[in-house]
């Protein structure tokens, strides 16, 4: 029988495996992808517990977070094309302008 | 029966597509594996019964969110990463993110919840629910939200209108 908690621990792995992106990529969009797969098992868990409880509160919740990932999307590839644009590089450790 | 394979199935393929996101070293690949995820997501979704926010999810991640992705990386011309230049703190972020997942893996043990989804009784989500509860009881949010949308239109327009020095 499939619970509460099948979904929130597919979540968390979910999430799990976002983070290790976010981590331990060197590309910028690749760790923008690591950002949509958190935002994703954060909504998987928010749907989760609108099911368990009978509220279709979660539901509206997801709904605000899927706006503000595209907002968050929109500017972040916005930044990514500046940097190609004039760092001629997407890898992060190049990208020291704040290093003394 | 049936709810227990098509989870395992939806899950097995979503968190395979997930390590295949952060594994590809060519960005188109793990864009399109998003993609696959996605749309098990949509899946897993409808099994929860919560049908509008799934056809959300298809329309605006799969529809709009990648299709931005794979347009920025056919714009960049990006190349596949070098095997060597891909990762960093590989190690580290690995152990991490196991720390991370066991952490929450004991919290979920502790508090079981134990009786299956499929015995309660499911929330009234269709459409015209969500949209009655998004104008009356979330409207300050969604109103926030179109400030949200306008910032982020306002700053994408702006970045891409400046010149390099």
């Amino acid at each position: 029988m499939i619970t509460l908690n099948h979904y929130l621990s597919v979540s968390a792995l979910l999430f799990s495996i976002g983070l290790m992106g976010v981590l331990t990529r060197r590309n910028v969009l690749m760790v923008l992808l690591g950002i949509e797969l958190m935002f994703n098992a954060a909504n998987l868990s928010f749907v989760a517990y609108s099911r368990a409880w009978g509220d279709a509160g979660g539901q509206v919740v997801v709904f605000f977070v899927i706006i503000v990932a595209a907002a968050e999307v929109t500017v972040g590839l916005a930044i990514a094309v500046q940097l190609m644009r004039q760092f001629r590089t997407l890898q992060t450790d190049e990208i020291k302008l704040l290093k003394w | 029966m049936a709810e227990a394979v098509s989870f395992y199935t939806f899950t097995g393929i979503m968190l395979m597509a997930a390590c295949s996101v952060v594994a590809n070293r060519k960005p188109i690949y793990s864009v399109l594996s998003l993609l696959v995820v996605m749309f098990c997501l949509a899946a897993l979704f409808v099994m929860l019964g919560a049908y509008f926010i799934a056809a959300l999810q298809v329309l605006l991640y799969a529809g709009a969110v990648l299709v931005l992705f794979l347009f920025v990386i056919m714009l960049l011309n990006l190349q596949p990463d070098d095997a060597h230049r891909a990762f960093t703190m590989r190690r580290t972020g690995i152990v991490t993110c196991l720390v991370f997942f066991f952490l929450i893996f004991r919290i979920l043990s502790r508090h079981r919840f134990e009786p299956p989804l499929s015995a309660l009784a499911p929330a009234d989500s269709t459409v015209e629910s969500v949209a009655r509860l998004l104008f009356t009881q979330y409207v300050l949010p969604f109103e926030l939200a179109s400030f949200i949308i306008l910032a982020a239109i306002v700053g994408a327009v702006t970045l891409s209108k400046q010149r390099a020095e």
